[in-house]
């Protein structure tokens, strides 16, 4: 394979709800254990960006390549072959409710037949400790534990196939800052010691900061400035300034009614 | 908005309901039909379903049953027919009641809790998730509800007849001064296979109504907790008109001469 080829390749994305415009010919290129991350205000796409790249929702228009591999438009088994890829860390933690903790880490890898039932709870113990979680929560229920530690198991079991891609929606919502900072560690560490390339969609620029090889800024269904996290500052774009300094006045105003 | 524009905005909406319904019901049949098949999940449904359905349906049935010999009596004893009750008692429960009361306090139950469920889970995004677990949320969590649903909602109903016909007896003997043996020699006289079998297809079909609708509602929910206790209500009151509408029809193919 060649050593060039962008993990992912998205070029003219379109997708559009109704009149309303979501996407409008989205660029972006996530090189090979890069890690990039979407930044832009609430309602600016960035979930549906990464619904598009993900497969959960078809593009209008557009173009998603996947180690070269075209996925607008793939069903069946190629598309679940391209699945098996990633990991994804949903901004809720999305566990589910039904199973301990160590059913939710390895769902995916018992799904896919990768592993037996009965190995599977210490392959869990593994990936926990990983994210700094103990034994003691393998038997728990995700609504027995702290918003903090549902995201570190979502963490786990996004890492636990090791993905060759991790996605993560607004990993530190909800977060106090403290556990925002271990969560963007954590994501960091396991994101190395796995190998993979990673693409987060977030409006908390400490996490930008952290987590980011590259940022993009999405406003208005477009990238409008994309580059290496360290010239962020230096943009030059006064609405990329206004966003990552948190100010109510600038060229992107919010429909706020008094 | 003129009356001829709501009924053309009436009957659009409704086919657009009744086409995707029909869509996800044949999507989710075909994943009945195909591996791989998630045994763990449709045995917690069939507990689930039917196990904890026990005690509503047995209830439901003990006191349908003591009711009809009852009212039967009061009725036929104008006739001097009270002889019959045994009759009216087994053929009314094995054929209508026994499969219709089991279908919508099933329904009741286990439609809104599938809906809730599933509702609750699709808009805490882990029917995303699941996708992204190279897993079809319709081979996981549908296609297990509809089989379950199919098979024991029979098995409910005849353990409904059953309490039904001996809710009947109870009263017929311990009320109303039957004589138990000639009272039995009559149940069993006017147990019909025919009857039985129609009463336990339509349980079957009863149970695929229930599982899809609740299934169908949560899968389609919108909108937080507002969208997922409107899922609840519809999936409960279109599975108990469903099921009535259904009954009509099948009581039609097996008895119309």
């Amino acid at each position: 394979m060649n050593a060039a080829l962008p993990k992912i390749s998205i070029r003219g994305l379109c997708k559009a709800f109704g009149r309303k415009v979501v996407l409008d010919g989205i660029d972006l290129d996530l090189g090979s254990g890069e890690s990039v991350v979407v930044i832009g205000g609430s309602g600016s796409g960035k979930s549906v960006l990464l619904k598009c790249v993900l497969g959960l929702m078809e593009p209008d228009a557009g173009s998603i390549l996947i180690d070269g591999v075209e996925t607008v438009g793939l069903r069946g088994e190629p598309r679940d072959e391209i699945g098996r890829k990633f990991g994804m860390l949903f901004q809720g933690a999305a566990l589910f409710d039904s199973l301990p903790v160590w059913e939710n880490v390895t769902f995916g890898l018992l799904a896919q037949q990768k592993i037996r039932r009965h190995d599977a709870r210490g392959i869990a113990v593994a990936k926990l400790a990983q994210v700094g979680l103990g034994a003691d929560v393998c038997d728990l229920a995700p609504s027995e534990l702290s918003g903090g530690m549902q995201k570190r198991v979502a963490l786990a079991r996004a890492i636990a196939a090791d993905p060759e891609i991790i996605f993560f929606d607004e990993p530190t919502t909800g977060l106090d800052p403290i556990m925002a900072d271990v969560i963007n560690s954590l994501i960091v560490k396991t994101t190395r010691e796995v190998g993979a390339s990673a693409l987060s969609i977030t409006h908390d620029m400490a996490s930008a900061r952290k987590i980011a090889h590259r940022i993009a800024m999405l406003y208005q269904g477009a990238i409008i400035w994309a580059g290496p996290v360290a010239d962020v500052d230096a943009s030059g774009d006064p609405r990329v300034d206004q966003f990552i300094h948190g100010r109510a006045e600038g060229p992107i105003q919010m429909a706020v009614r008094a | 908005m003129n009356t001829l524009q709501l009924v053309g905005a009436f009957a659009l909406s409704f086919f657009a309901v009744v086409g995707r319904l029909t869509l996800f019901g044949v999507e989710a049949l075909s994943h009945c039909l195909r591996p791989p098949f998630y045994l763990r999940s449709i045995g917690r449904q069939l507990i689930d379903i039917g196990y904890y359905s026990l005690p509503v349906v047995g209830l439901t049935a003990i006191f349908t049953g003591m009711v009809l010999a009852l009212q039967s009596y009061v009725g036929f004893a104008r006739f001097s027919a009270e002889g019959a009750i045994a009759n009216v008692v087994v053929v009314s429960i094995t054929r209508e009641l026994g499969p219709v009361l089991a279908g919508l306090m099933v329904a009741g139950r286990i439609g809104a809790a599938m809906a809730a469920e599933i509702g609750t889970m699709r808009v805490t995004e882990q029917l995303d998730a699941l996708t992204t677990l190279s897993t079809n949320p319709m081979k996981y969590l549908v296609a297990p509800r509809l089989i379950a649903g199919v098979i024991v909602l029979p098995l409910l109903v005849i353990i409904a007849n059953i309490i039904g016909i001996f809710g009947g007896f109870i009263v017929a003997v311990y009320k109303l001064g039957f004589n138990p043996a000639n009272y039995l020699q009559n149940t069993f006289e006017a147990l019909h296979v025919d009857d039985v079998v129609s009463g336990l297809v339509k349980a079957a079909v009863f149970g695929f109504i229930i599982s899809l609708m609740g299934c169908y509602h949560g899968y389609t929910s919108r909108g937080g907790a507002q969208g997922v206790g409107q899922a609840t209500t519809s999936a409960v009151v279109s599975a108990s008109i469903l099921i009535l509408c259904f009954d009509y029809v099948l009581t039609e193919l097996f008895f119309a001469k």
